[in-house]
């Protein structure tokens, strides 16, 4: 199916190429096997479509057009208004191009879930045997994004690279609101959600550099929430890893409670050495001192919950709080009145160091929660 | 006594100078039009003393008729709100390219595509669409108002009590920068701390209000006044369409209220339904979200497909095609879009079998909805068909939302949702099928009924300037979107960095000029007919050769729609009727009971105004004052007792024989 697929893909884009000069259509000719499978279902469904959209299109021009008041030849029945034959045809045309698409639907939603593993390198070439597929730990900050290589024991932001050929398994979680991994050139995008992890199996055939980006609106610094995917031959890769491992720093809790700061455009760093378990800190809420991890909170539940001891848990739960906002318009100063109740609260969890970060607008606070809940009483 | 902070925060709760955005030039600007056309407009009111007849005759109006006029007014106000937020995104993506920011900062843009997308679908598309059940249904039915003339009232206020708090967001504070759906945790207090959340929350939950009553009303009405004769198989289409648009109302929106009622626990008194923390849950949110909006898209399309099968038949000079079936395919439809909602979000990884599940079902509304497509086409085929004004509209509605169609079962697809999904291409197509669907049969609807409505016809030259210019202008605006998705390139981007995309932005801004042309010659239409309303006029009520109980009556109908309820024996009644040589009645009138006016549906709806307008700004005491006076207000009108009157049957004998006259004067 794929080469015809991939042939009347061409041609599709020959027919109207002459309108997309110099551009570049990278969801229609990606440079991944899951990617291009993605593209040629996109081809298929519109074919499989185009069936009937095509006479319709022809027949209400036409019908418009002969039926036209002036054209006293046409035909004119105003009583007609029924046929059991072109109703039965009305409804199973449709249908059965649903039918056939939803087959593929089935079948094609299933091989190409993010969350199985791969089967081939391409069309044409299946995974080698013992091939351990590159491992790729992604978490979308505010707003920029860091991959882990656990296997190097490396991480970079705002940057990526990959060997050609060689099957990656992404594991993709965020730090503070819902973003969505995208690279186009690879494979589909899917949501990288706090406290959450979800899966992408990928692989890249062609060598170059590709965008990546954060396709889920996630705020002010979204826009350029980008970065870029390096595809290398197996030397190159290497060297990139050597390079990483070069010229970075240590990427420990607290290198990483100031990166996770919000903040815009940032340069592409890399880390040369990262602290054990940080990723999977970040992953379950928890890379702040002091914070409990969810997957120790989830166990607690599954052994039927802590009881009334839990209420102690609580300002361990609360993972968003943080220092003063002071661009909630002097609100600090205004609410003085709370401050001893929610306060002294907040001063307890407050981490020790690392989370100096006033004034961002984005970051919330214990204050401002304070703040909402407690007003109303304190008026 | 002002420089006591305590008592300040007392009396403006979180409100503050730094809350008016006096230091952004584009808002002032704003700001000083929009108060020198308010006095301008306030000082001619006066000077005309309009503000009894204002008061009198529209505000406090139960007449479903003015209501629907009402609602119908404040949608076209609010699209030239929204669509100025849609010409600002258009500019500033045409321009900030090569690392110039534009000249909207990601804070301000954030708040308009925001804006833009809640005004277009709560203050656009909803009071439009129900502007017209409201004015047609009860005239297609045969009756004389709505069930609950005064709940209709209070309805239309509540949601233009609804679009005022949005409005004010403009000038006092901020709107979200959200998004239109306000996806937590970024709408959650931690990061949103601002009002635009809050003003986002109680702008939708009034207007909520209004149409979750307004879904009721119309329901009790379609079900329970229709003329005798009527069974539900004989009811004209735009009934039916409008009998399950309201159910799906009713069954869909108090969801949203609850959505919505508990993202504000969370903002205003700690809860953790959709926070990171203490196990809160977003993913809960973005289920319970796309529950009511998907059928949402469907409360706005099944009007607008039932006008244009009202249109297709009249300007055909035939009998619409399938009539049982297009029941079927509406009803369908409207059952099928409860299942459907996770098509919004197949990248949140839900796994292969659901995904894949809620894909094929999708598609399967595309089969209802196909076979609605093929009525309309055999409509049309051994037709006759003139073209005035709302046929051009649905010809073009029939080319180019069967785009629309085509481009949303690829969005189905779930691997190819995969790389479509939150890109351009998606806004391109959920544009094709609202613009091309929705909107296309809303103009239809308005020059098709606006004869009915006011007695004169719309001027066609300028009705077909604003097809041409919309039609066209739709397909420079979003066709170059379908492009730019498949270039991956995402929606709600402010600023790009790849300068080959620049040209299709510049085409798409572009597009949205001649939209706004399109939209300038609607204006221009109705200030062109008014001056030529006596060339223009319809004296026959008729003036399309109609089908359906509406142009039987008068235009503009009289306060009591029909003189007598009439008697209905087949489908298409009034052209039944003239077949078969209806005589109208010209004597024996009797009296007509008919709803009295009242002021409470607009009281309450400025003191809910009040209420959200304190709790947006955590001012307790007008809180606690406004939510007091509702409840008393409510309290009180339940012992009005003059809720009603009789129209005598010497002023319908009047009314009616000056009709006679016009009528006449037609032979």
């Amino acid at each position: 199916m794929s080469p015809i697929v991939r042939r009347l893909c061409q041609l599709s884009i020959l027919l109207i190429l002459p309108f997309m000069a110099g551009c570049d259509l990278v969801v229609m000719s990606p440079s991944g096997d899951i990617a291009q499978q993605q593209a040629d279902l996109i081809v298929v469904s519109t074919v499989l479509m185009l069936l009937i959209i095509v006479p319709v299109l022809f027949l209400t021009l036409y019908f418009a057009w002969h039926y036209r008041h002036s054209n006293t030849k046409a035909k004119y029945d105003p009583e007609w208004h029924h046929s059991t034959r072109l109703e039965v045809v009305i409804w199973s045309a449709p249908l059965a191009i649903i039918i056939a698409l939803g087959a593929i639907t089935w079948i094609s939603t299933h091989k190409l879930d993010p969350f199985r593993p791969l089967d081939r390198i391409d069309a044409e070439r299946t995974i080698p045997e013992g091939t351990k597929p590159l491992e790729v730990e992604v978490v979308a900050l505010d707003w920029k994004w860091l991959f882990f290589y656990p296997e190097y024991g490396v991480a970079t932001v705002n940057e990526m690279a990959a060997p050609v050929d060689r099957p990656i398994t992404f594991k993709i979680t965020s730090s503070s609101v819902m973003n969505s991994f995208y690279v186009p050139a690879l494979a589909g995008m899917i949501y990288a959600m706090p406290g959450m992890e979800t899966k992408l199996h990928a692989v890249i055939n062609k060598e170059g550099v590709f965008d990546g980006l954060s396709s889920n609106y996630s705020g002010p610094g979204f826009s350029h929430m980008r970065f870029k995917f390096h595809s290398l031959n197996e030397q190159g890769f290497d060297g990139w890893i050597a390079q990483v491992k070069q010229n970075g720093t240590a990427l420990n809790r607290d290198a990483y409670l100031k990166l996770e700061k919000p903040s815009e455009k940032e340069p592409v760093r890399y880390y040369a050495t990262v602290e054990d378990g940080l990723y999977r800190a970040i992953l379950n809420v928890c890379a702040t001192p002091g914070k409990m991890c969810m997957d120790e909170m989830m166990h607690i539940d599954m052994m039927g919950g802590a009881g009334l001891e839990s209420h102690e848990n609580r300002d361990r739960l609360k993972y968003d709080g943080g220092p003063i906002d002071i661009n909630l318009r002097g609100h600090g100063e205004e609410h003085s009145a709370v401050e001893p109740a929610a306060g002294s609260q907040s001063t307890k969890n407050m981490p020790a160091e690392g989370m100096s970060h006033g004034n961002h607008s984005m970051q919330g606070t214990d204050m401002a929660k304070g703040d909402a809940s407690e007003a109303p009483k304190t008026n | 006594m002002f420089s006591n902070p305590d008592l300040l925060k007392f009396i403006f709760g979180r409100l503050t100078l730094e809350s008016i955005p006096y230091h952004e030039p584009i808002l002032v600007a704003t700001f000083a039009a929009v108060a020198l056309g308010g006095i301008a407009l306030c000082a001619f009111i006066t000077y005309m003393k309009w503000w009894g007849p204002l008061w009198n005759d529209w505000i406090t109006s139960i007449d479903h008729k003015k209501i629907g006029i009402m609602y119908i007014i404040l949608a076209i106000v609010m699209l030239l709100r929204g669509f100025s937020d849609a010409i600002m995104m258009r500019i500033q993506q045409a321009i900030a390219f090569n690392g110039s920011e534009g000249y909207l900062p990601p804070h301000h843009y954030d708040q308009v595509f925001t804006a833009h997308g809640v005004i277009m679908i709560f203050f656009v598309a909803m009071p439009f669409v129900t502007g017209f059940m409201n004015y047609v249904v009860p005239l297609q039915i045969g009756a004389r108002d709505v069930s609950f003339p005064f709940l209709n009232n209070f309805s239309f206020w509540m949601t233009t009590a609804g679009a005022i708090i949005v409005m004010i967001s403009l000038f006092v504070g901020e709107f979200a920068r959200t998004g239109w759906l306000a996806y937590p945790p970024l709408s959650g207090v931690e990061y949103s701390p601002g009002v635009g959340v809050d003003y986002y929350i109680w702008g939708l939950q009034v207007a909520g209000v209004g149409t979750t009553l307004s879904g009721i009303n119309l329901i009790a009405t379609i079900v329970k006044m229709r003329a005798p004769g009527m069974s539900f198989m004989k009811m004209p289409v735009f009934t039916w369409t409008s009998l399950c648009t309201n159910i799906l109302i009713v069954a869909t929106f108090p969801i949203l209220t609850a959505t919505l009622v508990l993202l504000s626990l969370d903002r205003y008194v700690g809860t953790n339904f959709f926070t990171n923390d203490l196990g809160g849950n977003p993913m809960m949110y973005i289920n319970l979200i796309w529950i009511w909006g998907h059928p949402e898209v469907y409360i706005l399309i099944l009007p607008a497909f039932g006008i244009f099968s009202e249109v297709v038949a009249t300007f055909s000079g035939k009998r619409l095609f399938g009539y049982a079936s297009m029941v079927y395919a509406t009803c369908a439809i409207m059952i099928l879009s409860y299942l459907v909602w996770l098509h919004h979000f197949f990248t949140m990884g839900s796994g292969a079998s659901v995904n894949a599940f809620f894909g094929i079902t999708t598609m399967i509304i595309s089969i209802p909805t196909g076979a609605k497509i093929f009525n309309w086409l055999f409509t049309i085929y051994r037709g006759r068909v003139r073209y005035e004004v709302p046929m051009l509209w649905t010809i073009g509605f029939m080319v180019t939302f069967v785009i629309g169609g085509m481009t949303g079962v690829m969005l189905a697809v779930p691997p190819a949702d995969f790389v479509l999904h939150n890109s351009l291409f998606l806004i391109a197509h959920f544009h094709n099928v609202i613009i091309g669907g929705v909107l296309f049969g809303l103009m239809a609807g308005v020059t098709y009924w606006y004869p009915k409505a006011f007695g004169y016809k719309l001027d066609p030259f300028w009705g077909k300037m604003s097809f041409w210019f919309w039609f066209i202008g739709f397909y420079f605006a979003f066709m170059p979107l379908y492009v730019l998705g498949l270039m991956g390139i995402t929606r709600r981007m402010s600023q790009f960095d790849d300068p080959s995309l620049q040209i299709w932005f510049v085409i798409a801004a572009i597009g949205a000029g001649m939209i706004a042309i399109g939209i300038l010659s609607f204006i221009i239409q109705l200030v062109v007919s008014y001056i030529k309303r006596e060339e223009l006029k319809d004296e026959t009520g008729d003036p399309w050769h109609g089908r359906t109980l509406e142009w039987s009556t008068s235009s503009p109908p009289p306060e009591y729609n029909f003189a007598f309820t009439p008697v209905v024996h087949d489908h298409d009644s009034w052209y039944d009727m003239k077949n078969r040589g209806y005589a109208r009645p010209l004597q024996g009138f009797k009296p007509i009971h008919m709803p009295k006016n009242t002021g409470t549906g607009a009281i309450l709806a400025a003191l809910n105004i009040a209420l959200a307008f304190g709790l947006i700004w955590y001012m307790w005491w007008l809180v606690v004052v406004s939510f007091v006076a509702i409840i008393a207000v409510a309290i009180g009108h339940t012992f009005n007792y003059k809720r009603d009157f009789y129209i005598p049957a010497e002023t319908v004998s009047a009314e009616e024989a000056k009709r006679t006259e016009l009528l006449a004067k037609q032979v």
